[in-house]
C-alpha cells in the first residue's frame, strides 16, 4: 500500500449522519470482479438529488469528504471502502463511524478522521472557499484561517499507514518465521 | 500449546501455529486453499495492484462451481458454449486468467473432475487428515470430516493467505458432540445433523470448533460424514472435525492427490496420532442417542426450524423466547403454513437433489433407490438431480442411476451449484415449495420468495413421487 503522511486539497461539505453503506455504494454494484471503478456507483442515490455536493463543480477532485455521525454504518462490505477510494477520496472527517467500516477503511488506505462536532462545524464552512490540511504524522486538520484541530488514532494504525503496510504487507514482513515454518513443516509432514 | 492431554483439534491448531502474540492471536500455516469464481477476483487484483505473487500455488487449488450454469457445457461439435449472463461469465472470466496468471492449477468447467469445490476437495485427494484447509465459502466446514481443520473466509482473508499462506486468528472453543447407537431405518446422516442443529440451535455452536464422535459416527461412511461436518457452519460453529480413521485412510487412498508410496505409510503412522487423546477436555459436550432421530425435515426459515416428518409445523406461541416466536411467525408467514399443519401434507412444486452437502454418489444411490420403477407426481413441475463432481455423473451413469433419474422425470445436469443458491440459472420460483438436500433454508436462498424444506436425498426423493413431504419408510417397505 501507498504510505499515507498528509492529505491537502478541497473537501467535499457533505455532513449528512448515518450515511450506511448502502448509500455509499448500492447493492447493485457489487456483482463486480474489481475494486475499481466501484465511483461511478458511489452515493449514486444522493447524486439524484438536484444541487447535490458530489456534482458540484467546486468540488471536483476533492480528496476529503466531510460527513456527520456514524460514518458507514450497515451492511460489512469491504466496497463501500473501494468505492470511496475509486471516487479519489483519500480521507473521511466525521465525528464518528462503523467499527467495520473504520476497519475496512484502514485495510485499504483510508484514513477516517474522528473530530468533535464543533470542529466538523467549522470545517463545513471553511471546505466551501478553502482547502483544508491533515497530517497524519502529527495527528492535526488545519485550515489557512489558523484552525487547528488534533485527532486520535490508533498507534498501529498510523505506523501502519504512515509505512503504507497493510495487513498482507505486515505478515510478509514475517518471512523469516514463515519460512522457518515451511521448512520443518517440508521435513515433518512431507505429503503435504 | 496445550499440555497433556488433546483434542484433535487441538492437536491441529498446535502444529500450524507459525507464531503467537501476546493477545493470544496466532498466526496459523494454511496447508490447503480452494479458490472459486466468486470470491476471488478482488483478492487476485490486489495482489496484481501490489506486484504480490501467490505464496504457495502448489498447495492452492481452483474450481469454477457457483455460478456455473448446469446446463450442457459442449455444444454438438464439443465446442464450449457461452454462459448467458453477462456477469456469471465475466467471474468465471476472471477465474481462468487468473488461475494461470498466478501459476494455480485449475479445473475447468468441462473437466471431468470438475465440481462443487466441497465435492472436489476430498475426491481429488486434496483434502487430507491433520491439515488446515481454507476456501472463501462457509460450508468449508465439510472437510473436517477426513480430519482436516476446515472453515470458511471472506475476500480479504483470501487475499492474505494466496500472498502468505497463513491467517491471522484466534483459537475457538471445543465442543463434542457425542453421537451413541444405530440409526433408524430409513434414517440417513442429513436427517442426523438436521436433528443436531435443531438441538443446539443454529447458533449454538457460535464461538465452537464441534468435533463429531460416538458409535454412531464411526460406523458412517466418510461420505455420510461429509454431510455431518458440511453443516456445521449452520449450527454456528466455525468448523466440524471427525477423526480420522481406517476408513478415512481407505477412502483417500489411491486419490490422485493423495500421498504415495513411502509418503503414504508415513502419512498414516502420523495422522494415527491425530485423535483426541483419552481424557482431553472440551468446553462442552453434547450427547445424542442415534435411535431418537426420525426422517427429518425443516418447516421454517432457519436450518434450526426442524421437525420429524410425522411431526407438525408448531405454534410459534409455543416457543419460550419472544424473539424466536417473532421469526417463528414471521417464518411461517413466509412458508405459508399454518401451526398445527402436518408436515406430511404440505405439497411441493420442486425437488432439488444437489449441493455439497448431499450430490456424493451414495446421496444419489440412496435417491435412485427410492426412485426406481416409480415416476414423479404430477404435481411436481421441476425435479433437478446435480451431481458434485463430473466423476460422481460419471460413477452414477456407469451404474446406470441417470436412467433411473430420467425415467422418473427428472433432469439429470452437470456438476455445480445449481438451486442451492440463487446465484445460477436454477432456481425455485416464488411462492413455490421446493424439497432440497441443500443446507440453507433461508429467505430468498433458492430465489427471491421461494420455500426451501430442507431433507436427505431419500426423502427428496420420495417427495418427488408423492408430490408432498412424504415418510420415505413407507416407500422403503
Ligand atoms: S453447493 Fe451451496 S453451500 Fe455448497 S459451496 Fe455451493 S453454494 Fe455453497
Amino acid at each position: 500500500m501507498t504510505p499515507v503522511r498528509a492529505v491537502e486539497g478541497k473537501a467535499i461539505p457533505f455532513g449528512r449522519a448515518n450515511v450506511d453503506t448502502d448509500i455509499i455504494i448500492p447493492a447493485k454494484w457489487l456483482k463486480t470482479i474489481s475494486r475499481e471503478g466501484l465511483g461511478r456507483g458511489a452515493f449514486e442515490t444522493v447524486r439524484a438529488e438536484p444541487g447535490n455536493v458530489f456534482d458540484d463543480p467546486a468540488y471536483v477532485g476533492a480528496p476529503i469528504l466531510i460527513a456527520g455521525e456514524n460514518f458507514g454504518c450497515g451492511s460489512s462490505r469491504e466496497h463501500a471502502a473501494w468505492a470511496l477510494a475509486d471516487l479519489g477520496i483519500k480521507a473521511v472527517i466525521a465525528p464518528s463511524y462503523s467499527d467495520i467500516f473504520s476497519g475496512n477503511a484502514f485495510k485499504n488506505g483510508l484514513l477516517a478522521i474522528e473530530l468533535p462536532r464543533a470542529a466538523i462545524d467549522r470545517l463545513m464552512e471553511v471546505a466551501k472557499t478553502d482547502p483544508i490540511s491533515i497530517d497524519l504524522e502529527h495527528q492535526t486538520v488545519t485550515t489557512r484561517f489558523q484552525d487547528r484541530f488534533t485527532f486520535e488514532i490508533d498507534p498501529f494504525r498510523k505506523h501502519c499507514l504512515l509505512n503504507g503496510l497493510d495487513e498482507v504487507g505486515l505478515t510478509l514482513a514475517m518471512e523469516k518465521q514463515i519460512a522457518g515454518f515451511e521448512q520443518k513443516r517440508e521435513l515433518e509432514t512431507p505429503w503435504l | 500449546m496445550t499440555s497433556g492431554p488433546r483434542t484433535l483439534y487441538e492437536k491441529i491448531w498446535d502444529a500450524h501455529v507459525v507464531e503467537r502474540r501476546e493477545d493470544g492471536t496466532c498466526l496459523v500455516y494454511i496447508d490447503r486453499h480452494l479458490v472459486h469464481e466468486v470470491t476471488s477476483p478482488q483478492a487476485f487484483e490486489a495482489l496484481r495492484m501490489s506486484g504480490r505473487k501467490v505464496r504457495r500455488p502448489d498447495l492452492t487449488l481452483a474450481v469454477p462451481d457457483h455460478n456455473l450454469p448446469t446446463t450442457a457445457r459442449l455444444d454438438a461439435q464439443g465446442r464450449r458454449l457461452p454462459i448467458a449472463d453477462p456477469e456469471s461469465a465475466q467471474q468465471l472470466a476472471a477465474l481462468e486468467r487468473n488461475a494461470p496468471a498466478f501459476g494455480i492449477r485449475y479445473i475447468g468447467p468441462t473437466d471431468a473432475e470438475q465440481g462443487i469445490v466441497h465435492v472436489v476437495g476430498p475426491e481429488q485427494g486434496f483434502t487430507l487428515p491433520g491439515a488446515t484447509l481454507v476456501c472463501g465459502d462457509s460450508h468449508t466446514a465439510a472437510h473436517g470430516a477426513l480430519g482436516a481443520l476446515a472453515f470458511g473466509i471472506g475476500t480479504s482473508e483470501v487475499e492474505h493467505v494466496l500472498a502468505t499462506q497463513t491467517l491471522l486468528l484466534k483459537q475457538s472453543k471445543s465442543m463434542n458432540i457425542r453421537v451413541e447407537g444405530e440409526l433408524g431405518f430409513g434414517v440417513t446422516p442429513k436427517d442426523l445433523i438436521l436433528h443436531i442443529i435443531g438441538r443446539i440451535g443454529a447458533a449454538g455452536g457460535t464461538g465452537y470448533v464441534i468435533e463429531y464422535s460416538g458409535s454412531t459416527i464411526r460406523d458412517m461412511s466418510v461420505e455420510g460424514r461429509l454431510t455431518v461436518s458440511n453443516m456445521s457452519i449452520e449450527a454456528g460453529a466455525r468448523a466440524g472435525l471427525i477423526a480420522p480413521d481406517d476408513k478415512t485412510f481407505d477412502y483417500l487412498k489411491g486419490r490422485p492427490m493423495a500421498p504415495k508410496g513411502a509418503d503414504w505409510d508415513k502419512a498414516v503412522a502420523y495422522w494415527r496420532t491425530l485423535p483426541s487423546d483419552p481424557g482431553a477436555s472440551f468446553d462442552a459436550i453434547v450427547e445424542i442417542d442415534a435411535a431418537s432421530v426420525a426422517p427429518t425435515v425443516t418447516w421454517g426459515t432457519s436450518p434450526e426450524d426442524v421437525v420429524p416428518i410425522l411431526g407438525a409445523v408448531p405454534d410459534p406461541d409455543s416457543f419460550a423466547e419472544q424473539a424466536k416466536r417473532d421469526a417463528a411467525r414471521k417464518s411461517l408467514d413466509y412458508m405459508g403454513l399454518t401451526p398445527g399443519q402436518k408436515l406430511r401434507e404440505v405439497g411441493v412444486e420442486n425437488i432439488f437433489i444437489g449441493s455439497c452437502t448431499n450430490s456424493r454418489i451414495e446421496d444419489l444411490r440412496a435417491a435412485a433407490a427410492v426412485l426406481k420403477g416409480r415416476k414423479r407426481a404430477a404435481n411436481v413441475k421441476q425435479a433437478l438431480v446435480v451431481p458434485g463432481s463430473g466423476l460422481v455423473k460419471r460413477q452414477a451413469e456407469a451404474e446406470g442411476l441417470d436412467r433411473i433419474f430420467i425415467e422418473a422425470g427428472f433432469e439429470w445436469r452437470e456438476p455445480g451449484c445449481s438451486a442451492c443458491l440463487g446465484m445460477n440459472p436454477d432456481k425455485v420460483p416464488a411462492g413455490e415449495r421446493c424439497a432440497s438436500t441443500s443446507n440453507r433454508n433461508f429467505v430468498g436462498r433458492q430465489g427471491p420468495g421461494a420455500r426451501t424444506h430442507l431433507v436427505s436425498p431419500a426423502m427428496a426423493a420420495a417427495a418427488a413421487v408423492t408430490g408432498k413431504l412424504t415418510d420415505v419408510r413407507e416407500l422403503m417397505r
